[in-house]
């Protein structure tokens, strides 16, 4: 193949690694934005069952491979599918302890007890006797291969992550439109009190949201893993509060919105840190672009051409 | 369904979120641990050190240093007759936690000197303190100028980054023979700008060229964008003045996208979590730092021993043995000094003159900051191989 000029090869590197990190961003996004379409309510403890979804494929590694050979492709999809599980109960608990006793109350009340719930998760995870505080390696979960082709290099992990939250992502959306409960959760987001009249049951429909999303959190949490291999308690809070903004800037509530959000948001991100003298404005010229495009689109990117949402 | 998106994201939610964002970025504080109650007759010296958090490694190293040298004294029989107390608080790696910390130290424990910390942006933040409640403090590895500048209570018992940034830039100078060099900076700390700063003067100055300067934020966990436009300027090295956690993954992604040039760093890259982390990735990189315990006198190979037997066959890196020094100065200088006022313990550690130390012979010259030579380590099959020593 014929070499592209230096030039044109950073930009299309750039664009890689732009899209890999805002697949990440976009599969957190997701789980944000299918809450807040149901209840109205952004779960803030969302980025912390990203961090705990990292954290028990962590430990799950060494137990699957005590059966499956470490790093195959069987033994990470297990450790993905068991993780997701996990967290889907977790989200499932965090539902039922902290929100349903307050679904009456005011907006608010609910939205600061999320915040107290994220910190809760983050303090407790950084006690000695439960994760500690210092990083930990990920294990290498599967085997990677890097590939180079005119100069540039893409990682089988890239390519993982753009490809699972793909699909993710189609399987949410046909769940959410397709299915019984699906179509049970957009009645509840659309009147709580109309689809209970209607037989819907209330309580399980909002704990599936929340074991939905948080699923997707610790997809999320582990293809962030397997590509930055340190893990530590407080992962979730920077990366989680991306995914928010990723949400919102694509439409929050609205499920491609989130998706194509999460994208542009790491493209933007890696291009900043790329150009010398702005790499360390990083974050602020991301998020400075992403206040200006909702200063002109307040409902996000795609919040206003969809009919439907959930 | 209607379109419904407007109300959804009205101008309430948005400053809700607003609003929730800055708590979550400004939040996040949790009170220090409670120290045993305070002994009668006891000496009590304050330390403030990183015990938990992403740089925990320098905290716990250097505390475990410290505390060995105050329980070897104890043993031998305490100063002026008393024993030292050490009362240790965790910043956890925070910004501000620091302050919190030590004023508490002064306010509500009485040392009367203050030791720490590894990281000079913490150190900076407990200098003024210290100084306005003329504490004398000596902090045992932070290397960025500013820290002893603060006044005149504050000294340390390390080399500092216009040393140590000049020992690297001649290190790539001459034996690595790199002519174009990249520098990738952590903006957040005060210890990362300043050695790229005197990096870069001494590697100009060598003839050298900076092909790429690019920064990042410490806790990032992403610097392909930065990598991939150093990697486009072609250079011969990479100069990454930064701590372990994020060194170990800069390491990782410039494998991944195929950079093959070494990189290397100052003391802060030495870690055991940077092989854990960074596994073959760091190999063939290069780093100063303070001591290795593969050379010195008789008094560093009785430490190591020491050290190994007292923390269940731990080697101790250069932080441990720098906290081990800055314990060992500041009981001389009480001794010196025959009280515990500050005012005289202050001149006693300034004046301290060829102190056999585990590190090196300490001498405090008139900036309080100690002149001692640097070694340069390579990381060969995950550990750290000493290379030279240079001195000052």
């Amino acid at each position: 193949m014929r070499q592209v000029s230096p030039r044109l090869s950073e930009f299309l590197q750039q664009l890689i690694n732009g899209l890999a990190l805002g697949a990440i961003y976009a599969l957190i996004a997701l789980g944000y934005t299918m809450v807040y379409g149901v209840l109205r309510f952004i779960n803030f403890a969302h980025g912390d069952v990203f961090m705990l979804g990292a954290f028990a494929g962590y430990y799950l590694s060494p137990l699957v491979n005590r059966f499956l050979p470490a790093q195959s492709y069987l033994g990470g999809a297990l450790v993905l599918g068991l993780a997701m599980l996990i967290c889907a109960g977790l989200g499932m608990l965090i539902e039922f302890l902290a929100y349903r006793p307050l679904r009456k109350r005011p907006k608010l009340t609910v939205l600061i007890t999320a915040i107290g719930v994220s910190l809760f998760i983050e303090y407790t995870c950084q006690h000695e006797k439960i994760f500690g505080a210092a990083p930990r390696k990920f294990p290498d979960l599967i085997p990677t291969t890097t590939w180079h082709f005119a100069g540039l290099v893409l990682s089988s992990n890239q390519v993982i992550v753009f490809v699972t939250t793909l699909g993710l992502l189609g399987a949410l959306s046909y769940i959410v439109k397709r299915t019984r409960i699906g179509t049970a959760m957009r009645a509840v987001a659309f009147n709580e009190q109309a689809a209970a009249l209607m037989g819907v049951n209330i309580n399980s429909i909002i704990s599936f949201t929340f074991a939905l999303g948080s699923a997707l959190a610790a997809a999320g949490g582990i293809l962030f893993a397997m590509n930055y291999a340190s893990i530590e308690p407080l992962m979730g809070v920077q990366t989680g509060l991306k995914a928010f903004i990723a949400a919102v800037f694509g439409g929050i509530g609205n499920l491609p919105g989130a998706a194509l959000g999460g994208g542009i948001l790491g493209v933007i991100e890696t291009y900043a840190g790329g150009i010398p003298g702005l790499s360390n404005y990083r974050d602020g010229i991301a998020f400075a672009i992403l206040i200006l495009v909702l200063l002109f689109r307040p409902a996000g990117l795609l919040g206003k051409s969809t009919t439907e949402k959930v | 369904m209607k379109t419904i998106s407007q109300n959804w994201f009205g101008r309430g939610t948005v400053a809700v979120a607003i609003a929730t964002i800055s708590l979550l970025l400004a939040g996040c504080n949790k009170p220090a641990g409670e120290q045993p109650g305070a002994g009668g007759d006891n000496i009590k010296i304050g330390e403030f050190a990183s015990l938990t958090g992403k740089d925990a490694t320098f905290g716990v190293s250097s505390h475990e240093g410290t505390l060995m040298a105050i329980e070897e004294i104890n043993a031998a029989g305490g100063v002026l007759g008393r024993k030292l107390q050490l009362l240790t608080e965790d910043n956890q790696c925070k910004a501000g936690e620091t302050a919190t910390v030590v004023n508490k130290l002064i306010a509500r424990d009485s040392v009367v000197a203050m030791l720490g910390e590894v990281a000079s942006s913490r150190s900076l933040e407990a200098a003024p303190i210290c100084q306005a409640n003329k504490i004398p403090m000596i902090s045992p590895s932070s290397t960025n100028p500013k820290v002893t500048e603060t006044g005149d209570y504050v000294f340390r018992v390390c080399f500092i980054d216009p040393f140590q940034g000049t020992v690297m830039a001649n290190f790539a100078t001459k034996t690595l023979k790199a002519k174009r060099v990249a520098v990738l900076t952590d903006v957040k700390s005060d210890y990362s700008k300043g050695l790229a700063k005197f990096f870069k003067e001494r590697f100009l100055a060598n003839g050298g060229e900076i092909t790429a300067e690019l920064d990042y934020n410490g806790g990032d966990k992403d610097f392909k964008g930065q990598l991939t436009a150093i990697k486009s300027a072609n250079p011969d090295g990479i100069f990454v003045p930064g701590y372990y956690t994020e060194c170990a993954l800069v390491s990782i992604q410039a494998r991944q996208l195929g950079i093959t040039v070494p990189l290397f760093g100052g003391d802060g890259w030495e870690s055991e979590k940077l092989f854990e982390i960074g596994g073959q990735a760091v190999e063939g990189c290069y780093l100063s730092t303070h001591y290795s315990p593969a050379v010195g006198s008789e008094r560093s190979k009785k430490f190591v021993e020491n050290y190994k037997k007292r923390w269940s066959g731990k080697t101790p890196d250069a932080l441990a043995a720098c906290g081990y020094d800055s314990a060992l100065v500041l009981a001389d200088a009480i001794k010196r000094a025959g009280s515990t006022d500050g005012q005289k313990v202050r001149d006693a550690i300034a004046a301290t003159k060829n102190f056999p130390a585990v590190t090196g012979t300490i001498t405090i010259n008139e900036k309080r900051d100690a002149t001692k030579s640097a070694v340069i380590l390579r990381i060969t099959n995950g550990k750290y191989e000493y290379l030279e020593t240079v001195e000052p």
